[in-house]
């Protein structure tokens, strides 16, 4: 746990985000992950003399989505350079948002309901990727870096949470409800792995009880959720330990180490660079028209908490139920409701989702949604056992789709009909009358018995629940 | 021969493309040592792009409005596999991948480019001698400065090695040379022209402008280089301005107000030229009077820091990575200073020092900011005064051409020499110097229109009317 006792973890996020759009923010370059290095790149997004920026329309778009999705208020903005030298930075400024971001004052619902407020959400252009080959990384020797500019200009938006994080815990769920929401309105692929998702945490701890915050260190480096939860805890502890040994906190800059498990000094605030933001003139201010905002509004799919909502709704269950949360992470409630609503059993269908559709790692859109419908109504009406049923799916999911009814027909599972099922519990009554006696006697836990004779005389293909149904109605007809 | 002359020629068949750019080529190589306008002449491209010319003239194709004519760029526009310096070591071996809009434009007119004119670094200069190429000496007078820092660009015309050239003018770039030589300097409304492939200097202050032996052939290259640019976010929606049809128009009626704030510094025979330039406007029938512009005279130090802050940030990218010299030191941070410490001159390092220091944290606000907000002032004045007039009138420089060496070691007196062009950059607006004389020394001087942003249409006519009206 990362609370120490008498101590209050606060934590604040800046989530970085790559925007899914064709082109870079401000040149008609592609913006694609994976390719060859520098092959992405013109005399713009290279900052070469002479060359200007012209703002990408979808990026706008995408970053109001963002904003709206997140309750942000959407305004007028105004692009600034950020000035510092680095390799990668083929300009030595980058163009953000400063003082005028386009989303302020927003906020994001956990699934457990805890607000976590968003101060701001703004657009910016990415850096190039320098990859420093040999020990040092100094430029001479056999030491050097090499540098790719195909990510440079790729636009992004900066998600700056309030610092209402408490926990390890709800840093991750926070990050995964961002996540969510990225996905769902089409404005990333928020692929931490790729970094098209990158996370700064801001954390500090303080007296449990006081309202102050105390000095805050940045971590930087977290390439996924885990080391998020990881680097969080270890950060806490280092700095609880450093307060109850009477030490002082340093504002600064740390790197989180994955293999070590632990944070490292990058820079002091005293080291922290001079920025000397001040608004790009070679941009215009940009400010979106209400009829522009609106139709972004409009156009924003159902979000991830709606769904929840809706789904939970469907299956009898509460909106944090697991299976609820897993099933709209994975973009599968659309696949639970068409099934519910084509007669499945609800329960049924959210948890087929929630395990084995979801163990089967298969696009949502590659489920074949009808015969998902199929295998849960032929396993709620009983042509098909729980263990037939999962099996059928599994060969669905796994062939792309299918019809439900050949496959268990050609897995010999065809289920028995009414008559051979009465027949066969009939018989084995008869073959078993001490049993019978004692079952009718009001020993009703012989019904497990009587089952499992069912099934060896059916080799399975009988539906337990209905080799129950025909036990009970054999005993009230012989009391 | 004029740009206007040789393109009707040319497109006549009277004459061909490639007389004209050898005629040409020949005056260069007569008069090019002595008086160095340019960093780089070329030959063999010009001469290919001629030909080019003449075969489509031959062929009965239009070869475009500006067809045959020669024409310079200063060496600090972008042109495709051709160095491009802007006066400095730093962009040692630089050759761009791409050509400047205005370059496009004018390859499309039928322009014939013939060589790259020198400037002060980064055209952070008045006088081209900040080039680390050697200064460029007036053709007037070889012991004098052309004035900067387009000074290669207005020799080029004055020495008659080309009819055209382009300049650009960050606080008089290009008018305070175009007077220093004798020639028509010109600076469109901000937006007018676009900066796609103008290396920046001062990005909100940045224009580029033609330079010509008349106005109307600075009107002919005004409409081929201006007009919308999808590729600058700062150009202004809509074509060029038509400029070539008014200047037969004259100024009977208009309103011309002499700028009183700018009158005071100026020697006694540039004020006498002025006054005189006054006259002759009132003589062809404007309504000539004094105009005030309170806020004028505080040009200068905002200019001073606007343009040195953008300049911090635009000559950042100057670091040795990518391209352009590079000086190898032990780690990243030492080569940056190593590669800057070589590759810039004192002037961009003075100016890079200023700007860096108007923008650090806790000054922002007393300068940058402060001289933002003298910026607005000057444009509200600006607006006043347009209430009252068409055209605002001064001198272009307050001196004639000084000799090399003068004010080198004098940066404050060197500043000065933009006093009177420095407004209409900060407030965007388009002025042009027109000859209009010469000092007590025998040198050219110019005198400044101003006019409101794009009132290219009435300016042009007024530049007309003051060169015909001008002593001869």
């Amino acid at each position: 746990m990362t609370d120490v006792a008498g101590w209050e973890t606060v934590i604040g996020l800046e989530v970085h985000c790559e925007l899914a759009t064709a082109t870079k923010l401000f040149c008609g370059c592609p913006n694609v992950f994976g390719d060859e290095p520098n092959t992405n790149v013109c005399p713009v997004c290279l900052g070469l003399p002479g060359s200007l920026p012209v703002l990408n329309r979808r990026s706008v778009e995408l970053a109001m989505a963002v904003g709206t999705a997140l309750h942000c208020e959407v305004r007028p903005s105004v692009f600034h350079r950020k000035n510092y030298f680095y390799p990668d930075m083929p300009k030595d400024y980058q163009v953000s948002q400063y003082d005028q971001p386009i989303n302020v004052g927003g906020h994001l619902d956990l699934p457990d309901g805890t607000r976590i407020g968003v101060t701001r959400a703004h657009m910016e252009e990415d850096t190039g990727k320098t990859t420093h080959v040999g020990e040092s990384g100094r430029i001479h020797g056999a030491d050097y870096a090499l540098v790719d500019y195909n990510r440079a200009g790729v636009p992004l938006v900066e998600i700056v949470s309030e610092p209402d994080i408490r926990s390890a815990d709800e840093a991750r769920a926070y990050v995964n409800e961002l996540r969510a929401i990225l996905v769902a309105i089409g404005a990333s692929d928020a692929r931490m792995e790729e970094g098209s998702l990158r996370i700064d945490a801001n954390v500090s701890v303080r007296p449990a009880g006081s309202s102050a915050l105390g000095t805050r260190a940045e971590i930087k480096n977290l390439n996924s959720v885990r080391s998020l939860g990881r680097a969080v805890d270890y950060e806490v502890r280092r700095q609880i330990g450093l307060l109850e040994a009477g030490d002082k906190v340093v504002q600064e800059t740390r790197h989180w180490n994955e293999d070590a498990g632990r944070t490292s000094s990058m820079r002091s605030k005293e080291e922290a660079y001079d920025y000397r933001y001040f608004p790009e003139p070679d941009l215009v201010p940009l400010a979106p028209s209400d009829r522009w905002r609106d139709a972004v509004a409009a156009g924003l799919p159902a979000l991830p908490a709606d769904r929840r909502r809706l789904l939970a709704a469907a299956a009898g269950v509460a909106a944090d139920h697991q299976a609820v949360v897993t099933v709209v992470a994975l973009g599968l409630d659309d696949l639970v409701t068409a099934a519910v609503a084509g007669g499945a059993d609800p329960r049924l269908a959210l948890n087929r989702a929630a395990n084995e559709v979801a163990a089967a790692h298969v696009a949502p859109a590659d489920v074949d949604g009808a015969a998902f419908t199929t295998v849960l109504v032929m396993e709620g009406d009983g042509r098909l056992t729980s263990t037939q049923a999962k099996q059928v799916l599994a060969d669905v999911l796994a062939g792309g789709g299918g019809d439900p009814v050949a496959i268990a027909r050609a897995r010999g599972f065809e289920a028995l009909g009414a008559d051979a099922l009465t027949g066969a519990v009939d018989q084995v009554v008869a073959d078993n009358p001490g049993e019978w006696a004692r079952f009718k006697e009001g020993e009703a836990k012989l019904a497990g018995f009587f089952v499992g004779k069912v099934m060896a005389a059916t080799q399975g293909r009988a539906d337990g629940r209905a080799v129950t149904a025909r036990l009970r109605e054999l005993a009230a007809a012989n009391r | 021969m004029t740009a206007v002359e040789i393109a009707a020629d040319v497109r006549a068949g009277r004459r061909s493309a490639r007389e004209v750019v050898e005629a040409h080529l020949e005056t260069i190589a007569a008069r090019e040592q002595e008086v160095h306008a340019f960093n780089l002449v070329l030959h063999a491209d010009a001469l290919g792009a001629a030909d080019v010319i003449d075969r489509r003239v031959a062929a009965g194709d239009d070869p475009g409005p500006l067809a045959g004519v020669p024409i310079a760029l200063k060496d600090n526009l972008a042109t495709r596999g051709i160095p491009t310096t802007c006066g400095s070591r730093i962009l040692d071996g630089w050759r761009p991948p791409y050509d400047a809009t205005v370059v496009t434009r004018l390859r499309e007119a039928g322009a014939v480019i013939v060589g790259k004119t020198n400037m002060d670094e980064f055209a952070m200069g008045s006088s081209t001698e900040n080039s680390a190429f050697g200064p460029t000496r007036n053709p007037h007078d070889p012991s004098r400065v052309p004035g900067g820092s387009s000074g290669g660009s207005a020799a080029a015309v004055a020495a008659g090695f080309v009819p055209l050239a382009l300049g650009s003018d960050t606080g008089g770039s290009i008018r305070q040379p175009a007077a220093l030589c004798g020639v028509v300097g010109m600076k469109p409304t901000y937006g007018v022209v676009s900066r796609y492939g103008l290396v920046a200097f001062a990005s909100s202050l940045d224009q580029i402008g033609p330079l010509a032996a008349t106005v109307a052939d600075a009107a002919a290259l005004l409409e081929v280089i201006g007009g919308h640019d999808p590729l600058d976010s700062t150009s202004i929606a809509g074509p060029a301005p038509r400029v070539r049809g008014v200047l037969d128009d004259g100024v009977e009626g208009l309103r011309v107000g002499v700028v009183r704030e700018l009158t005071g510094g100026l020697d006694p025979d540039v004020a006498a030229r002025l006054n005189e330039a006054a006259a002759a406007l009132a003589g062809a029938g404007a309504k000539v009077d004094d105009a005030s512009v309170p806020s004028v005279g505080l040009g200068l130090s905002a200019y001073y820091l606007i343009a040195t802050a953008e300049a911090s940030s635009n000559l950042a990218r100057y670091d040795g990575v990518r391209y352009g010299l590079r000086v190898d030191a032990e780690d990243v941070t030492a080569m940056y200073g190593a590669t800057r410490a070589a590759g810039f001159g004192a002037e961009v390092k003075r100016r890079i020092m200023l700007g860096t220091y108007a923008l650090s944290a806790g000054y922002y606000d007393a300068y940058y900011g402060q001289a933002q907000r003298v910026r607005t002032l000057l444009i509200r004045d600006f607006e006043a005064a347009y209430a009252q007039f068409d055209l605002l009138l001064s001198a272009t420089s307050p001196t004639t051409a000084f000799p090399l060496g003068a004010k080198s070691d004098d940066p404050l007196a060197m500043y000065l020499s933009d006093v009177c062009t420095i407004p209409s950059n900060l407030a965007g607006h388009p002025a042009a110097s027109v000859p209009f004389g010469t000092g007590d020394d025998g040198m050219p001087v110019g005198i400044q229109l101003y006019a409101p942003a794009l009132g290219e249409p009435v300016l042009f006519r007024a530049a007309a009317a003051l060169e015909r009206s001008a002593p001869r």
